[in-house]
């Protein structure tokens, strides 16, 4: 009876990970063969735009036949059931792909107007553009103050030392992260917590003053306080860059973003304003998944 | 529900003892092991310290010298050029002759004579010729003692051992007892074993030539090696496309890397002495065939060092906008370094003690001079070790015992060389 007991508990204090192992089987509603995009993907005057892009992996369609524009100053939230390909859409993005040997993107993807995957793009100009946050923390092993200034270092957006450790400042206290790391800047990043390095990572990539930022989960690792500071920071980013941020927290995707994506198993089933989504969606799985009907 | 947990729980209970067991037997199989390794690296040693210690010292023999213009045979007023060619032998002969009188035969003066080391009377004409107001004087002057005398003052003989079976005579033994018991021997440590070339009287060799053609050669080793193979490593683990002709090339350099080292003597033996006609001997051409010898060792460990660089890093320094060469520059490498570092030092320790590439090219001469360049014929430590184990003289065995130590002694140096990089690259 002890046992049963635990167990159901163990259950309750799993409702927040989104998976197969609760509920509901996912692949049971696998059949998105003949589909379209419900809502509307498209926008007037987009920052990036996204047509007709398939992912392959080898033999596996990772991402099929989507499109998807992301407006100027917005947050786009992507969502969906894991591996369901959002890692992998947000990837093609920054042609982070092109550093997997099987990896195959097919498609039209553009950034101001522009093929980001013409032979003539440069992948070094476009990162700098479009920067990204990982999904798993991942600092250089090298001290906090070198982890942020890296990328303006090679760049030169710093003239001179003041100007590097004016950069290096506020990007640790857009990221929340100065007051804890201010008298320690010449110790290694990878010493700092899970959260503490996650925010290092968003620091060291604002520092580049991106215009796109790629978020993969930038809060999985962090603290409720911590993630309400990263959430407010996408608030103040919106005013300049644009943001994507990939996210299993429906409440982070209410809360920051002014339009969600809905992925399920390599397609994009809804995408719509934010509200409209959580509080009306059109689609089965868009319900089902925000419901937790999976689960 | 509950009776089937308390089953397993009896049965995991009944498991345990035996995997604990097993676990306990492999622990102390390890400890046998390690202490079995640690037991046959301590008899080596010991072997050769033991053996090797007692060339680090010289034996000396107080001689009183008439050093009177008679008796070296030059004029009163002799200048340098005169006092060079002076008869210090004869000195040295004669000298000796008078401290034991009783000597008569040629065969006992003989004897007589191979107590003081043939390099003794360059030594006393150096003194002299340094000071030339030492000619007409007597003088009491340690002078150097024959290696078998040497050893017999060193305790290595036997005294009562057959006669025959040693060099040092029964008649030997009973002067450098006397000379004992009088004062007349000292032992001082023996700096000439660094500062000499080699020789064919084993008091007077030393590894001077052997550690400068080392060092030189392995410098050219070093600098030939560390920067190909390193680049060979990045080039083919980040930029190379995988296809037939890299699988090819990657094959190709796993077989490079177990080709006896002698096939690689005789390709510079071909190549670059008998085609491109570089010198014989030469720390140049050792260095090379070293190099060609140590490549494949550091561009398979640099190769696995930058492997097992985590690939997010890469990811990080490619998503701030940093170009490919810059993410391996900047971060993959000071990464995998201390791999790669300890790699090169491993491949470099195998180079210092190679031999059998060398004798190929010739670095086996007798060679008194060091070598004031690469293209100067030299000698290399292990080769040295090689010549002088090849001779009979028991002068020579306690040698080569102490260049091994000093080998030993450079190879302790380079591990000690890599474990600093690696602190220092880590702490980055
Ligand atoms: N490097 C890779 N090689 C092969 N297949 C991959 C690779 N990366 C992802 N995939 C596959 O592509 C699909 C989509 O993966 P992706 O990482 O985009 O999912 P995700 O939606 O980000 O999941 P999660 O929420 O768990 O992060 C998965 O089925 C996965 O197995
Ligand atoms: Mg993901």
């Amino acid at each position: 009876m002890q046992g049963n007991d635990d167990m159901n508990q163990m259950k309750t204090a799993d409702a927040a990970v989104p998976e197969e192992a609760r509920g509901l089987d996912i692949h049971a509603h696998a059949d998105v063969s003949n589909y379209e995009t419900t809502g509307d993907p498209l926008l007037d005057n987009p920052k990036m735009s996204a047509r007709n892009v398939n992912v392959y992996y080898g033999e596996k369609h990772a991402i099929m036949d989507v499109s998807l524009d992301i407006g100027g100053n917005e947050v786009i939230a992507m969502i969906g059931p894991s591996g369901c390909g959002k890692s992998t859409f947000l990837r093609c993005l920054n042609r982070m792909n092109d550093t997997i040997p099987i990896c195959r993107v097919k498609g039209d993807i553009q950034l101001d107007g522009e093929d980001i995957y013409h032979s003539r793009q440069d992948t070094v100009l476009l990162r700098a553009r479009v920067g990204m946050v990982f999904q798993k923390p991942n600092p250089f092993p090298k001290s906090i103050y070198e982890n942020v200034a890296y990328g303006p270092r090679i760049h030169g957006l710093a003239h001179n030392k003041i100007e590097m450790d004016e950069i290096v400042e506020n990007s640790l206290r857009r990221a929340s992260l100065w007051e804890e790391v201010k008298d320690v800047l010449d110790k290694p990043g990878t010493g700092l917590s899970g959260g503490q390095q996650q925010r290092l990572c968003i620091a060291r990539a604002i520092a580049v003053s991106p215009e796109v930022i790629l978020m993969d989960e930038p809060c999985s690792a962090l603290d409720p306080i911590a993630t309400a500071r990263i959430e407010e920071l996408i608030d103040e980013l919106k005013e300049r860059f644009t943001i994507a941020i990939v996210t299993h927290s429906m409440q982070q995707a209410a809360r920051v973003s002014q339009r969600t994506a809905y992925f399920h198993l390599g397609k994009l089933i809804e995408v719509g304003q934010t509200k409209q989504i959580f509080t009306n969606p059109q689609h089965e799985l868009t319900e089902n998944y925000i419901t937790g009907r999976f689960g | 529900m509950s009776n089937e947990t308390y089953k397993n729980t009896a049965l995991i209970q009944a498991s345990l003892k035996k995997r604990y067991a097993r676990e306990k037997r492999f622990q102390w199989m390890g400890r046998f092991a390690v202490f079995l390794g640690f037991l046959f690296l301590f008899i080596l040693l010991f072997d050769i310290v033991g053996k090797g210690l007692p060339a680090f010292t010289q034996q000396y023999l107080l001689i009183d010298l008439d050093l009177s213009a008679d008796a070296l045979d030059v004029a009163p007023d002799a200048d340098a050029e005169a006092l060079s060619r002076a008869n210090y032998a004869g000195v040295i002969k004669s000298s000796l002759r008078d401290m034991f009188p009783e000597v008569k035969s040629r065969s006992d003066k003989r004897m007589l004579y191979r107590l003081v080391s043939v390099g003794a009377e360059y030594e006393l004409r150096d003194r002299v010729m340094a000071d030339p107001a030492l000619v007409g004087t007597r003088q009491s002057l340690w002078l150097l003692a024959h290696s078998e005398a040497a050893s017999y003052l060193k305790g290595q003989v036997d005294p009562n051992s057959p006669e025959a079976e040693r060099r040092v005579k029964d008649a030997q033994i009973t002067w450098l007892d006397q000379l004992h018991a009088d004062e007349r021997t000292k032992s001082g440590f023996n700096t000439q074993f660094f500062t000499a070339g080699d020789s064919r009287e084993p008091e007077l060799a030393g590894i001077r030539v052997a550690l400068y053609g080392s060092f030189l050669t392995l410098a050219v080793t070093f600098l030939l090696a560390f920067p190909i193979g390193v680049c060979a490593a990045v080039y083919l683990e980040e930029f190379a496309p995988t296809n037939r002709l890299t699988d090819l090339i990657e094959i190709n350099i796993n077989n490079l890397a177990a080709v006896p080292s002698i096939v690689f003597g005789l390709l510079g033996l071909a190549v670059f002495i008998n085609f491109f006609e570089f010198p014989r001997s030469a720390p140049l051409v050792g260095g090379i065939v070293l190099a060609l010898m140590t490549l494949p060792t550091i561009i398979i460990t640099s190769r696995a060092a930058i492997q097992s660089v985590s690939p997010s890093i890469r990811e990080a320094a490619l998503g701030v906008g940093a170009s490919k060469l810059q993410a391996v520059f900047h971060h993959v490498l000071p990464v995998a370094m201390p791999g790669i570092l300890t790699g090169s030092i491993i491949g470099m320790a195998q180079a210092l003690g190679e031999t059998a590439p060398l004798l190929m090219i010739g670095m086996v001469a007798f060679i008194m001079d060091a070598p004031a360049g690469v293209t100067d014929p030299a000698t290399v430590l292990p080769v040295q070790v090689f010549l002088w184990a090849d001779s009979p003289e028991r002068g020579f065995t306690e040698k080569t015992s102490a260049a091994i130590m000093v080998l030993m002694g450079f190879l302790i140096m380079m591990n000690a060389l890599a474990i600093y990089l690696r602190k220092r690259f880590e702490l980055k």
